[in-house]
């Protein structure tokens, strides 16, 4: 059934020219020369002040890379990239050394400001009366590593985290400082030859976040991290790594932006997750970078490689995701369940508009016993825009009691766009039991029924069904993430395609 | 592939197996034109293997390794084997046409009696003159490879408002052994047209054989039309078949297949629904054990609007068999109203049988409904209890269970006859279980 007008006006309101955060932040920047070479990994392993062995590892991924071919598989098209016509590092210039956020650039502070991004954490911490009507005096912490560009500007809350005994801190400082627990980890999920952008990311990556939870702790706030791109022809490589010790419990949130330009700017990013035993990690994102305009100019290539890795018995890993961002997505976040009782969790709600192309979808790999994962994937494509789901769930023969459910709605809105499922369903062995289901049929003729008998349409009833189904995605985000996502999509499902 | 490299007359080198095929390949010279052409095509792109995506899980490089040279025409004694094959193929009442190791058998078909409703032809016939038949917009080697070593085929015309009498029943028929049959037929329906065809595939005697079949069928607007393809062919056989349908409006087509046999099987269809109001359901059930591949692969393009499309699948994987289910459906930026499901489902008997499945949507229209949906998993313990609680012993609860899980499909089948001989053979499947 077509979507209906009010569901249309939703989207045009989240339309890729109604971009908010498309400005530009003019601020002196300390760049990379041009082009990619190994003077380049040198160049930005120095800037890090870099123990040598983590230039050598960045080193082997570099001539890794040059060995690989870009993959063509994804249902997306683009112009090839030119490797050599971008700044792989870029960092806004120190005026002086900084020692408190007051130090900041203002500049760079007003650009997170003016993004919603809260890095002063000191109206909270002195307990200042929020404005009546502006915050929830209950709101909870939020500690955000603000980072710009290529590298990290801003850690909040880090003492208070640190009472707890968890990290948090940008990746090139742990290199430094918490060197042990990054050379265990780091590349143990995704490894250096990974795949193309995975590889590339190895060798260049500039920032990112470190998360570290030591054993049973619950990590007392949410963590967040705020990606900003700002420089022209750059490319943004940040590298993520969350490890959650023994029954530990942390929830990760990601938010990214970047502005409008006419060029396509590069994105590849690459998270690891790792839980031991008994330990959770729930990894939120809202993806906003600039989708290009109407027309298709300009916009972020996002190219991201995000997996983790339950490790312990009992562990659990959930990725929610809201992306209405970048103009090619290009990303599938997975779960390898080794551990026996594992679980692994996808909640998506991909929006793509304009010109946009979203290829993205997860991979559940069962490898422990009784392993279980769940995937819900709500694709909404409008516009002249593609957006395909794809996604793999496999059982390997010592994965006895593995179970999946997979439901991937898509709906389409208006007659230029596509919206594609590809879904690859392996079964090694039969105690597995594998549903997956991408259908409209979904929602219950009882439950529309009974909405009808009570006076409403058919479509404010499908309308209403489906919308109590997308709530419980969205349900999955942080409450604060909640709001933002639930801003870029009030839109309802109704007349879904599988 | 394990192919010797040769050169022929005007030097440009072509491999041993089409080499030493040339000569007893039908066709005017403007036709071996084409077949070089089509063998040029399948030597570029060698046997499909896992990194093409059409063939990640049917990789025919490992699973077959080589295609084996083509076979004799049948002698006399291959005929008699065969004649005997063909008796207890036969399905009553159905007029037959009979291939054997690639070549038409006019002595064991029924071409007097279809002659009379139908124009009938053979492929070797057709060549004379025409190399049209040979000609697939096809990019797949293995089709590409058909159309090169194609030696015969059932060319079958049904004119417009014709009401076939009876069943058509094609049956392949393998009598030698580590040889290769390849065969192409066309079937055209006409306007209004009522037919059944039935295709079968067994051996004969034989074993180690490959067969490479492709089936080009167009039905026109107002037809009505059954296909069931039953495929019982040597339990080390290979059978790759291709199948190209192209329907036009307000038609009702419905197609069935049986996978019970060859140790490797491919059937990949491509079904396109060209005109509007149609119906299309098209099911199968795989019957597999040992270590036998069944791999079932469509293609369903919806290009024009307000057609109905429906796929009911069924795999029973015993022992170490492997069962693929890759299925596609294709609605166009025109195709409004569309209405398509597909349902697929694997049942693991064994803990080392493998299911993979990959239903596909691929949908540029707003105003659709289509949806899939697949699972895969073990027979359901409750029900296996309850049954055997009331007595059932529990080879007897499973086959019970299995027929049921299979009987979703096999009803689809709108003739009485046919579905009860499909049931027959399921029966019999189960029943050979140990």
């Amino acid at each position: 059934m077509p979507a209906v007008q009010e569901t249309v006006d939703r989207v045009k309101r989240i339309d890729v020219d109604q971009y908010r955060y498309g400005f530009e932040t003019l601020i002196e920047s300390d760049k990379a020369p041009k082009g990619l070479s190994e003077d380049t990994v040198k160049f930005i392993s120095a800037k890090k002040n870099e123990p040598a062995w983590m230039l050598q590892w960045r080193l082997e991924a570099y001539r890794r890379w040059l060995t690989m071919t870009e993959p063509t598989w994804a249902r997306v098209d683009y112009p090839k990239i030119d490797f050599q016509d971008l700044y792989y590092y870029s960092a806004p210039k120190p005026k002086k050394t900084i020692n408190s956020l007051d130090e900041i650039d203002p500049e760079i502070l007003k650009t997170y400001e003016k993004l919603g991004i809260p890095l002063r954490e000191v109206a909270m911490l002195e307990g200042v009366e929020p404005k009546p009507g502006e915050q929830d005096p209950n709101r909870r912490k939020i500690a955000v590593d603000a980072v710009f560009d290529s590298v990290s500007v801003a850690t909040t809350f880090q003492a208070e985290l640190k009472k707890a005994g968890v990290i948090f801190m940008p990746i090139s400082e742990a290199i430094r400082e918490h060197p042990e627990l990054v050379q265990k980890y780091l590349g143990s999920v995704v490894p250096t030859s990974d795949n193309f952008y995975a590889t590339l990311n190895s060798a260049v990556f500039s920032d990112g976040s470190f998360v570290y939870v030591p054993p049973g702790v619950r990590c007392p706030m949410e963590l967040s991290t705020y990606f900003r791109i700002n420089e022209r022809n750059t490319g943004q490589f940040e590298r993520t790594l969350i490890i959650a010790d023994k029954g530990s419990y942390v929830s990760y949130l990601e938010g990214c932006t970047a502005p409008q330009r006419d060029e396509n700017q590069l994105h590849a990013a690459v998270v690891e997750l790792v839980t031991h035993d008994d330990a959770e990690i729930k990894y939120s994102t809202v993806q906003n970078w600039y989708p290009g305009n109407s027309e298709g100019k300009g916009g972020i290539y996002n190219f991201v490689t995000k997996r983790g890795d339950c490790r312990g018995n009992n562990s659990k890993i959930s990725w929610t995701q809201v992306e209405t961002g970048s103009a090619i997505t290009w990303k599938y976040p997975s779960c390898i369940l080794r551990g026996d009782n594992s679980r692994g969790e996808f909640y998506s709600i991909a929006i793509s508009n304009g010109h946009q192309q979203v290829d993205s979808g997860t991979k559940m790999i069962h490898l422990g016993k009784n392993t279980s994962s769940r995937i819900i994937s709500k694709g909404i494509a409008a516009g002249k825009s593609q957006n395909t789901y794809r996604g793999l769930v496999t059982a390997h023969r010592k994965a006895t009691g593995a179970r999946n459910f997979t439901a991937c709605d898509s709906l389409l809105i208006g007659d230029k766009c596509g919206a594609h499922t590809v879904p690859y369903i392996e079964a090694k062995n039969s105690s597995a039991t594998f549903e997956h289901e991408a259908t409209t049929s979904k929602i219950s003729e009882d439950v529309l029924f009974y909405c009808i008998q009570r006076g409403l349409s058919q479509e404010e009833a499908v309308g209403l069904v489906v919308n109590g189904f997308v709530k419980d995605v969205l349900q999955q985000l942080p409450m604060e993430f909640a709001v933002e996502a639930q801003k870029l999509i009030s839109i309802s499902l109704e007349g879904s395609v599988g | 592939m394990n192919v010797a490299v040769a050169k022929t007359g005007n030097g440009r080198a072509v491999s041993d197996l089409f080499a030493s095929a040339e000569g007893r390949l039908p066709g005017s010279p403007a036709v071996i034109a084409v077949r070089r052409e089509a063998f040029e095509t399948y030597e570029r792109l060698g046997l499909p293997h896992r990194r093409i995506e059409e063939w990640k899980y049917t990789d025919l490089r490992a699973l077959v390794g080589e295609v084996l040279p083509l076979a004799a025409a049948p002698d006399a004694a291959a005929l008699k084997r065969a004649a005997d094959a063909v008796k207890t193929q036969a399905i009553d009442g159905a007029r037959k046409l009979v291939l054997v190791d690639g070549a038409f058998a006019a002595d064991l078909s029924d071409v007097k009696a279809l002659a009379s409703e139908i124009s009938v032809k053979t492929l070797r016939e057709t060549l004379a003159t025409d190399a049209g038949l040979l000609k697939t917009p096809s990019t797949d080697a293995v089709i590409a490879l058909n159309a090169a070593m194609a030696t015969d085929g059932v060319v079958l015309s049904i004119a417009d408002g014709t009401q076939l009498s009876a069943p058509i029943q094609i049956i392949h028929i393998a009598t030698a052994a580590s040889a290769s049959a390849f065969t192409r037929s066309q079937i055209v329906v006409g306007k209004g047209a009522r037919a059944t065809i039935i295709e079968s595939f067994v051996a004969a005697g034989a074993n180690a054989y490959q067969v490479n079949d492709a089936v080009i069928i167009s039905v026109g607007d107002n037809a009505d039309v059954a296909h069931i393809r039953l495929m019982d062919d040597a339990p080390d056989a290979v059978n790759i078949t291709s199948q190209f349908v192209t329907v036009g409006a307000n038609v009702k087509f419905n197609v069935f297949n049986m996978t019970t046999g060859a140790a490797v099987s491919r059937l990949q269809g491509f079904f396109t629904l060209a005109g509007e109001g149609s119906e299309l359901s098209v099911n199968g059930v795989n019957l597999l054990q040992k270590t036998e591949h069944g791999d079932t692969t469509l293609v369903v393009d919806h290009a024009v609007p307000n057609c109905v499309s429906r796929e009911v699948f069924r795999a029973v994987l015993d022992d170490r068999a492997h069962s693929v289910f890759q299925g596609r459906i294709i609605v166009r930026p025109d195709a409004q109203k569309t209405d398509g499901k597909m349902m697929i489902r694997a049942l693991l008997l064994s803990d080392e049988a493998e299911a993979y499945n990959k239903p596909e949507l691929e949908i540029f229209a707003d105003d659709v409904s289509c949806g899939h949906g697949a699972t895969a998993g073990a027979l359901d313990d409750s029900l296996l209890f309850y049954l055997k609680a009331r007595g059932l012993p529990e080879k007897q609860a499973q086959a019970l269970l299995i027929q049921a899980f299979v009987g979703e499909a096999i009803e689809q089948i709108a003739d009485d006859g046919l579905r009860e001989h499909v049931i027959g053979i399921a029966e019999r499947w189960l029943e050979r279980r140990p």
